[in-house]
């Protein structure tokens, strides 16, 4: 059965309501399993375990050092390009936004990855808006062989694409795919994206599949936090997630939890997250998938990343800009979000050592996962 | 001695050198330990740089640097690894790593006996991490490895020794080093394993994230020392009824 059948015999209502019934004995049983079931987690999601957050955290940190250490990998996110054939409401590259449209070229990109290469990154994550005809597979091509030049490693996030598409991405060096769902709820997920192939969920909650049968070694799953209600997004993200790793079992994945950021579009959020809620998520993301990386963006107030971090992230962003040209070509562009980690990597990387933990720059080679 | 290959050691205990929180904290645990053999992973190594933050503090140290090919899915990937790192570190000695499944680091029995049968054809001297099947390790044996590195139980899971009574297969009918890997999360694992005639064991996860990981480092020492020792000595055998240590016998014999 696919994710998509699994996910159609699910209802969304029944969920959110199942989501808030849980007690303090059940939170408690889930805290001191060892493999923790759907329902586990669901126990840790719901409002019964905000008391119990401080157990919950120091657990979820007692797993990040068994597992990975005192590591946290840096990278930096490199925008291609700001054209997008989408209107999804909460974004400043929708389509009818009027911001001034650019796609980097060449000579673009090189001055661009030199730029990052010289904040010391090794990792980056290539962003485009989407626009399949502009930004599609052929500029993806043309682009990689430079790009791969400069980086360790390269994760990519741009539209979801085919099968053949990621294959042959895969043969010119990306080595991992992020495909935020945004949100799994059907009606929120139409009311917030009104044009563009992006309107259409089934095309979207399958792609991870199609990187999977592409063999590409990482999958980035991920929810748009403060579209829809969180909880009920957090369980069919894990439901995805079993799937997948079943599925896919050569594949690592990943964890984005990005709350909406202001934005030239100026929207309101509707179901905001509160700091702590977003702490429960992702501690409880870590209890139950030990295995998986959870990365923070700056989109994450410094304050807030240097008390989450230590718990059980895995991979951080730093000194980004998301604007293409925004390092070196095109400075003062206007961005897709405002970023709220100002700091330079440097500082970061000092900051996470006086906490005990290591900046790791480089953790893979162009020669792995061809 | 611990003898691998051309070289004897005096220490039978190996580090890893990953997840600590400072190079610095990773140069005194491996300094506490008396290790003589470090690995580490050539995915983490900035090669061409003149410093590099792993690197660096293990090459001032008087020890023997054993690169590891982790993030390698298949032979190919591990092969290409292995000679980037004879190439950058000017060493022939190799940690055999294949590892397809990131979840449990689960290693791959048919890509790691393809890869090691190759890569000792190329002159290299192989370790390779293995799942404790001691068919396996006799035929990495037969292909030339130098040792063999069969698992105590899932990499960092500090779980001990799971795979005991294949273990004692494995160190049974081995003829070259068995070094248990993975899985040793506390002094009293290490000690089991070499009670049981491991030649050596290495350890990573239950030192680098130990509160206290030079403290732990010693205290591994010991143990592999004490371990090591009893197996020499000879273990008593365990019995399911009481034995008095002052027997009657003596008395009996006089009747």
């Amino acid at each position: 059965m696919s994710f998509y059948t699994q996910w159609q015999q699910q209802d969304w209502q029944t969920l959110q309501l199942q989501s808030r019934n849980f007690s303090t004995a059940q939170v408690q049983a889930a805290l001191h399993k060892t493999r923790l079931a759907l329902s586990d987690l669901q126990a840790l999601l719901s409002p019964a375990a905000l008391p119990l957050l401080p157990v919950l955290a120091g657990k979820a940190q007692q797993l990040t050092r068994q597992r990975f250490g005192h590591s946290v990998q840096f990278y930096a996110p490199l925008y291609l390009s700001n054209l997008c054939a989408n209107e999804c409401t909460y974004c400043g590259f929708s389509l009818s936004q009027k911001v001034k449209r650019r796609t980097l070229n060449s000579t673009e990109i090189a001055q661009e990855c030199l730029a990052i290469k010289a904040m010391g990154i090794d990792q980056v994550l290539l962003v485009t808006g989407e626009h399949e005809r502009k930004v599609g597979i052929d500029y993806f091509f043309d682009v990689l062989p430079l790009i791969r030049r400069y980086f360790s490693s390269v994760q990519l996030e741009v539209q979801p694409l085919r099968t053949d598409e990621y294959a042959r991405l895969k043969s010119l060096g990306v080595d991992a795919v992020m495909l935020y769902q945004e949100t799994y709820n059907a009606a929120a997920y139409q009311q917030y994206h009104l044009k563009g192939k992006k309107s259409d969920i089934h095309w979207r909650l399958d792609a991870p599949d199609r990187v999977g049968q592409a063999g590409i070694d990482k999958i980035g799953l991920g929810i748009l936090l403060g579209l829809s209600d969180w909880r009920t997004d957090a369980i069919l993200l894990a439901q995805h997630l079993q799937y997948l790793q079943k599925q896919y079992w050569q594949c690592r994945f990943s964890l984005s939890v990005p709350r909406i950021r202001p934005c030239s579009g100026g929207n309101e959020v509707s179901n905001p997250i509160s700091d702590k809620e977003l702490i429960q998520l992702i501690c409880a993301f870590r209890l139950f998938a030990p295995e998986l990386e959870i990365s923070l963006s700056t989109r994450e107030s410094a304050e807030f990343r240097q008390h989450v971090v230590p718990l059980a992230v895995t991979s951080v962003s730093a000194g980004s800009k998301t604007q293409p040209g925004g390092y070196s070509v095109e400075p003062e562009n206007l961005e897709q979000f405002s970023i709220d980690d100002n700091r330079s990597p440097q500082q970061v990387a000092r900051a996470l050592t006086q906490q005990g933990l290591q900046p790791v720059w480089k953790d893979w080679d162009s020669f792995l996962g061809r | 001695m611990l003898h691998i290959a051309n070289k004897s050691f005096s220490s039978r205990l190996l580090l890893g050198s990953g997840k600590f929180a400072h190079p610095g904290i990773m140069q005194q645990a491996i300094q506490a330990s008396g290790c003589q053999l470090v690995t580490l992973a050539l995915k983490r190594l900035q090669l061409g740089q003149q410093q590099d933050d792993l690197l660096s503090p293990l090459q001032q140290m008087n020890i023997q640097l054993l690169p590891n090919t982790s993030g390698a899915k298949t032979a190919k990937e591990a092969i290409f690894a292995a000679e980037l790192a004879r190439d950058a570190l000017q060493t022939n000695w190799l940690k055999l790593e294949i590892h397809p499944d990131p979840r449990y680091l689960m290693p791959d029995p048919i890509e790691t006996l393809m890869a090691a049968e190759q890569l000792v054809k190329l002159g290299f001297v192989v370790l390779p991490y293995c799942s404790a099947d001691p068919v396996l390790c006799k035929r990495l044996e037969q292909a030339g490895c130098a040792a063999v590195m069969p698992l105590g139980a899932a990499i960092g899971s500090n779980q001990g020794l799971q795979t005991r009574a294949m273990l004692e297969i494995i160190i049974e009918q081995a003829m070259v080093p068995v070094i248990i890997d993975a899985g040793l999360g506390a002094p009293s694992h290490a000690a089991a394993a070499m009670e049981l005639g491991a030649a050596a064991v290495l350890v990573n996860t239950a030192i680098a994230s130990s509160q206290n990981p030079v403290a732990m480092a010693g205290a591994f020492a010991q143990a592999v020392n004490a371990g090591h020792m009893a197996y020499n000595a000879g273990l008593a055998a365990a019995h399911s009824h009481a034995a008095p240590s002052s027997p009657l016998t003596d008395f009996l014999a006089t009747l």
